[in-house]
């Protein structure tokens, strides 16, 4: 349930960012359930509230604001452009029947083509200004440096491709890595299907929208496949090393380098990274007992693909995070047909706050 | 009070159940007319018989309404969210086998494990434009199963029967559904994954846990229990 006080709070915040430059953009509660499913997939189903409209379809209760937010920005927006909004978003919570399933998220977003590690910074800084005296713990992360690792790696773009595919899957993306290196064998069912002369050499009628032409495709693309020699020891193990990067700042920058040296594909991501920081410092963050992790924000929706942040209560490990956000530039391009735009943002949930019970 | 057992109203799997209490000393039966949903219990006093869709069972023990319950577990595990803490199992009744599977068009020769319909499906949807999509009533089990495979790209769509007919009618790509002998499955060209089933269901005794009971509904519960051997 939203309190009055936590309503209040979030109409102070949304001030906050007003006041900081951003317009005040409202949202429909009822969004078009099959943007979103599309954008998200099916596990959307479990965690938002699907309803029927006889007359359009099926709507979801939104369960956050971003994507109404870039759709309302690509159909028009100006550049740069900052927005801010305040309302309740709706989450169905079947694993964690406690949790809130209604509350408020209070948003700032910024696109912007320009500066995109200074964008970082300035949403940032917007948020832990907003969240200013409270006992938080900020803990950052840049998915990007993965992506840069795996789209640099010495294999098949088709080998690159699944796994990128399931950068937000962890176990999946290991399951994947294991077998392209050699780590795990190819299922039986795979090595018997690859043996046989002509495989397509089945009685059974071809049904339904998927064809014999898809079917051979994909046959021609696991012999591919298998053919392909294994990628090297040295990249997994600095996928592995990457991975395990968990410092502050200014060591993960000068580890992250390290790796960078033998594998160059991840050198321009480390650099943006430093250049944040850069911009974070110049805004008056002491990023040097700001927390790095490289594998931060990798399980949560899958659309944040560069810098990633979230504010904890220190004293509270049991509470979800006070305010979560990160760079998304991805999912502009895919909402915004054929159109992108470089985007990050962020909210924080006065409900979270009240929780705490401080005043900033 | 009495202590109120949920058995399915019609068919084989009331006969069945009929004849597993029978066999414990407890006659159930269908009283009235052949159309008249009324039981009548003997053997035991202080227990009375409620006769209910199987698919309503899941329901009525969460509500409470009912203190047992037979039912499948696959509607137990797809209907009440964290099931474990609303019934508990008491006994497999040793029928009503039925295994809750994902299956694919036979002709479908690159696709046997997870790992391939994960494959197949993000091919699918580069060339489609849209999710592969897979056809059932088991939103929750599935989706569950596939999100713990390692599978993207697909879509579920709702399908209450003859789901073995909606990959050659083009509504979906593939199909989840229970099977007990994979007839069906066959004779619409279809065949499971080479893996575990998504769920091996069978006819099960369950116990609310959160029906009400007087101290004497307990003793009555206790005496059940013992002639049932559990």
């Amino acid at each position: 349930m939203t309190t009055r006080a936590a309503r209040e709070r979030a109409l102070e915040l949304r001030g906050i960012f007003e006041a900081a430059g951003a317009a005040v953009v409202e949202c429909d509660i009822l969004q078009p359930a099959e943007t979103l499913l599309d954008l998200y997939g099916e596990d959307i189903r479990a965690r938002a509230y699907v309803t029927q409209d006889p007359a359009r379809g099926e709507r979801m209760l939104r369960p956050d604001f971003t994507v109404p937010v870039v759709q309302m920005h690509m159909a028009g927006g100006a550049e740069p452009a900052r927005y801010t909004y305040a309302g309740e978003v709706f989450r169905r919570q079947e694993d964690h029947p406690g949790r809130a399933s209604e509350y408020l998220q209070v948003g700032f977003e910024l696109f912007d083509r320009t500066d995109p590690e200074a964008a970082d910074a300035e949403v940032f800084c917007a948020l832990q200004s907003a969240l200013e005296g409270l006992p938080l713990r900020a803990a950052t992360g840049d998915i990007g440096i993965l992506m840069a690792a795996v789209a640099g790696l010495g294999t098949s773009e088709a080998r690159r491709a699944a796994l990128l595919r399931h950068i937000w899957r962890p176990r999946r993306f290991r399951q994947l890595l294991n077998r392209f290196s050699g780590k795990s064998p190819l299922p039986e069912s795979r090595r018997a299907l690859l043996a046989e002369a002509d495989p397509m050499a089945c009685a059974a009628p071809i049904i339904g929208l998927r064809d014999r032409e898809e079917i051979a495709a994909r046959i021609e693309a696991l012999r591919a496949d298998a053919d392909e020699p294994p990628i090297a020891r040295g990249e997994v193990e600095m996928i592995d090393e990457l991975l395990s990067v968990a410092e502050t700042c200014p060591f993960a920058i000068d580890h992250l380098k390290h790796l960078g040296m033998d594998h160059p594909p991840l050198r321009a991501a480390v650099d943006r990274f430093e250049r944040r920081c850069d911009a974070l410092a110049a805004r008056g963050v002491n990023v040097d007992i700001l927390d790095f992790e490289a594998a931060y924000g990798r399980t949560s929706m899958e659309y944040y693909d560069g810098f990633v942040f979230g504010f904890y209560a220190e004293r509270r490990p049991d509470l979800p995070p006070v305010a979560t956000g990160g760079r998304y530039d991805a999912l502009t391009a895919r909402l915004g047909q054929g159109e992108s735009i470089p985007a990050v943002g962020g909210v924080i949930r006065p409900d979270i706050l009240s929780e705490i019970g401080g005043e900033p | 009070m009495t202590i109120k057992l949920g058995v399915p109203s019609k068919g084989r799997l009331m006969e069945k159940t009929f004849d597993w209490f029978g066999a414990r000393g407890i006659t159930l039966e269908r009283t009235g007319s052949d159309r008249e949903y009324s039981g009548a219990v003997s053997g035991i006093d202080g227990v009375s018989l409620v006769l209910l869709s199987a698919g309503e069972i899941p329901r009525e023990l969460e509500a409470g309404r009912i203190h047992l319950g037979v039912t499948g577990t696959d509607l137990v595990h797809e209907k009440l969210v964290q099931w474990e803490q609303k019934v508990e199992p008491l006994s497999e009744l040793g029928f009503g086998h039925a295994d809750l599977i994902l299956a694919v068009p036979r002709a479908w020769v690159d696709v046997t494990t997870l790992d391939d319909l994960d494959g197949a499906a993000a091919a699918f949807r580069a060339r489609h434009g849209f999710r592969l999509r897979i056809a059932t009533k088991y939103h929750r089990l599935v989706r569950d199963y596939l999100r713990d495979g390692g599978v993207a790209d697909y879509a579920l769509v709702d399908s209450q029967g003859a789901t073995e007919g909606t990959v050659a009618n083009r509504t979906a790509e593939a199909i989840a559904d229970i099977t007990s002998t994979g007839e069906t499955l066959r004779a619409n060209h279809l065949r499971p994954l080479g893996e575990e089933p998504i769920l091996r269901s069978q006819a099960t005794l369950f116990r609310s846990r959160t029906a009400t009971k007087t101290d004497a509904d307990r003793a009555v519960l206790k005496q059940l229990c013992d002639m049932l051997g559990l």
